[in-house]
């Protein structure tokens, strides 16, 4: 089958997707948006890359072990929030500070924004696991 | 460290996560799993060591104050919890060593295993009723799957059943914290227990109080709501099923004492006496299911519902002698119920059946099965050295107190048919002649069997020993001023 227009038009719109999910991850602490939707954004780019071509395609484009990447995220979470315990301050205690960088300027960096990467990882494994697995089996 | 009461949390946590990353390596899998177990062992003998040093152990998750962010509390009763769940997940971890299998073993079978400690663990330690949702949650999705782990026809079968029960419970769960919120505007237990004492326990908040003991009823299987539990209990393989059989339904039973003595705890004459009227049938449902099975697992299985309407008994009368009964016969069963269901897995293990009529005489080749099925028999039944006397003791004494003759007699005739039940067990499979079997080694499947039972003979013989500290544990039920205290610090 010849999917000349649907192809081309995926090669356009995924980087958007891409770039949209990103934008929801890192809007998460001021605007709507965080690690749970900009995951599912990311998975949705990636469905829409299964639909259009096979699965061994893609995989061979994104060659990433998804369960790994539950894993990953998970520890990226739990290591957060266990870094409190290092301090010897109760778990979850986050930590934040203003800083000066070239091109951003005033920026906050805040570690709760390495537990919410760990939610988008955890979202993007857990969606992509699901549907691939569902995908091959008859 | 003041992180001490989130360790037998984050140890399974951790474990879990890292078992992900060995999926095809089983031996590391295996040494891991044993490593972090004896960890959280450790963690919590030291966490029942602080608490009866210091007192109850408050943590403000994220620094932030207590009615506001969430808190875990350690108090005496969910450290004593939390202890004997480790003492049966290390059991069950080594009996899983040996007779789990490859092909489970490959698809994270004990990354699920330390999952459910988590939510276990979490759910005894939560100060929060919200967090405690989170925790059955984290508790039951493991459960799900390792119930249809291994996915035979009956595992499937069993399993969608067991899910669709748990998700409509967990649905209520939801909707009873909702009315909770909507009347009294927090979820901190502690400030809970405050605004509720406030408004003095209206018509409203008995109608929760009663969803509430449907939600945790339908976890612990108590009279109507037991019905799913024999079938979903009869499908897993045995270390799995004596993790069940150990901790779930106690989770939904510890969940009903720390509602009804620290939530409501107002209106006693009708929500209490509404516990100890199911708490009646479900014995009376238990037994007669116990008495009615020639099936080794079944006869197990309605020996839990028995145990949980004891339980649940005590609770309902509500008296410092009766909790402390509810609290020494909780330990106990969590213990016995699981080192029961692993004779019976050895018992088939050796038969290859769970019909009591196909084999007999197991005693000429397996005396020491025999006679620790017999020890696990009299424990059951509360014979006195054993570790079930003081708990049904203190429960019949309080009944009697308040003047419920009748329902002291039941506990005690329950008492003697559940012994009947498994001494039907000892006598026709242990006893006769020789036949229905081929004697094969069982080795290692001994360790955690008699690991077990070597603990249940300590815990009765050392009453004395143990009682300071089911007493500690008791006085923050019957005063839920020292946890309110100790949670808001006020």
């Amino acid at each position: 089958m010849n999917n000349v227009i649907l192809r081309t038009i995926t090669a356009v719109v995924v980087p958007i997707i891409a770039l949209f999910s990103i934008q929801l991850f890192f809007a998460g602490h001021y605007y709507p948006g965080g690690g749970f939707i900009g995951g599912l954004m990311a998975a949705g780019a990636i469905v829409l890359l299964l639909i259009v071509f096979d699965i061994r395609t893609v995989r061979k484009m994104i060659p990433i072990n998804y369960q790994w990447l539950i894993g990953t995220g998970l520890l990226f979470a739990v290591g957060t929030s266990a870094g409190s315990l290092l301090f010897n301050v109760p778990f979850l205690t986050h930590a934040y500070r203003y800083v000066h960088l070239p091109l951003l300027g005033k920026t906050s960096l805040h570690t709760a924004v390495l537990f919410d990467t760990g939610v988008y990882l955890v979202v993007v494994g857990i969606t992509l696991v699901i549907i691939e697995t569902i995908g091959e089996s008859d | 460290m003041i992180n001490l009461l989130l360790l037998p949390i984050l140890i399974p946590l951790v474990t879990a996560i890292l078992l992900i990353f060995f999926k095809d390596r089983v031996v590391w899998q295996k040494a891991l799993s044993l490593v972090a177990i004896l960890f959280q062992l450790a963690a919590s003998v030291l966490l029942v060591r602080r608490v009866y040093l210091e007192g109850i152990q408050t943590l403000n998750i994220g620094s932030w104050p207590a009615p506001f962010g969430i808190t875990l509390v350690s108090d005496m009763l969910s450290a004593l919890l939390v202890l004997t769940t480790s003492i049966v997940a290390l059991a069950c971890l080594i009996y899983s060593f040996y007779a789990i299998g490859k092909e489970r073993e490959k698809f994270y079978y004990y990354s699920f295993f330390q999952f459910l400690l988590v939510g276990v663990n979490g759910a005894f330690t939560t100060g929060d009723i919200f967090n405690l949702f989170v925790f059955f949650e984290v508790m039951l999705m493991s459960s799900y799957v390792l119930l249809v782990l291994g996915g035979t026809k009956m595992q499937l079968r069993e399993t969608i059943k067991y899910t669709l029960v748990n998700v409509i419970s967990s649905a209520l769960f939801v909707i009873a914290v909702g009315y909770l919120y909507a009347v009294t505007g927090t979820l901190n237990m502690a400030h809970l227990s405050i605004r509720i004492a406030e408004l003095g326990q209206s018509s409203v908040l008995t109608i929760i109080a009663v969803l509430f003991l449907i939600v945790f009823g339908l976890k612990g299987a108590i009279f109507p709501l037991y019905f799913w539990l024999p079938g979903s209990y009869y499908a897993p393989p045995t270390p799995v099923l004596a993790l069940f059989g150990g901790l779930l339904t106690k989770v939904g039973v510890y969940s009903i004492l720390r509602t009804f003595t620290l939530l409501f705890y107002h209106d006693t004459s009708y929500t209490h006496a509404l516990l100890g009227w199911l708490s009646m049938a479900t014995i009376v449902v238990g037994v007669i299911g116990a008495i009615a099975y020639r099936n080794l697992r079944q006869i197990v299985i309605y020996n839990i519902i028995v145990a949980v309407g004891v339980i649940t008994f005590g609770i309902s009368l509500m008296s410092p002698e009766s909790l402390e009964g509810s609290i020494f016969y909780l330990l106990q069963d969590m213990v016995m119920k699981s080192v029961l269901f692993l004779l019976v897995g050895i018992v088939v293990y050796v038969t290859g059946t769970n019909d009591l009529n196909k084999f007999s005489g197991l005693i000429q080749s397996y005396p020491l099965l025999g006679w620790l099925f017999f020890i696990v028999a009299l424990s059951l039944a509360g014979v006195p050295p054993f570790s079930g006397f003081i708990g049904k003791l203190l429960i019949v004494k309080a009944s009697l107190t308040e003047g419920l003759l009748f329902e002291a007699i039941i506990v005690l005739l329950s008492s003697l048919l559940v012994l009947y039940s498994v001494m039907k067990i000892f006598m026709n499979g242990f006893w006769g002649e020789k036949k229905g079997y081929e004697p094969k080694p069982i080795g290692a499947l001994y360790v955690p069997v008699v690991f077990l039972i070597l603990l249940s003979v300590l815990y009765g013989v050392g009453i004395e020993f143990i009682r300071p500290f089911i007493v500690e544990a008791t006085s923050v039920l019957v005063d839920p001023m020292i946890y309110i205290q100790a949670v808001l610090k006020e």
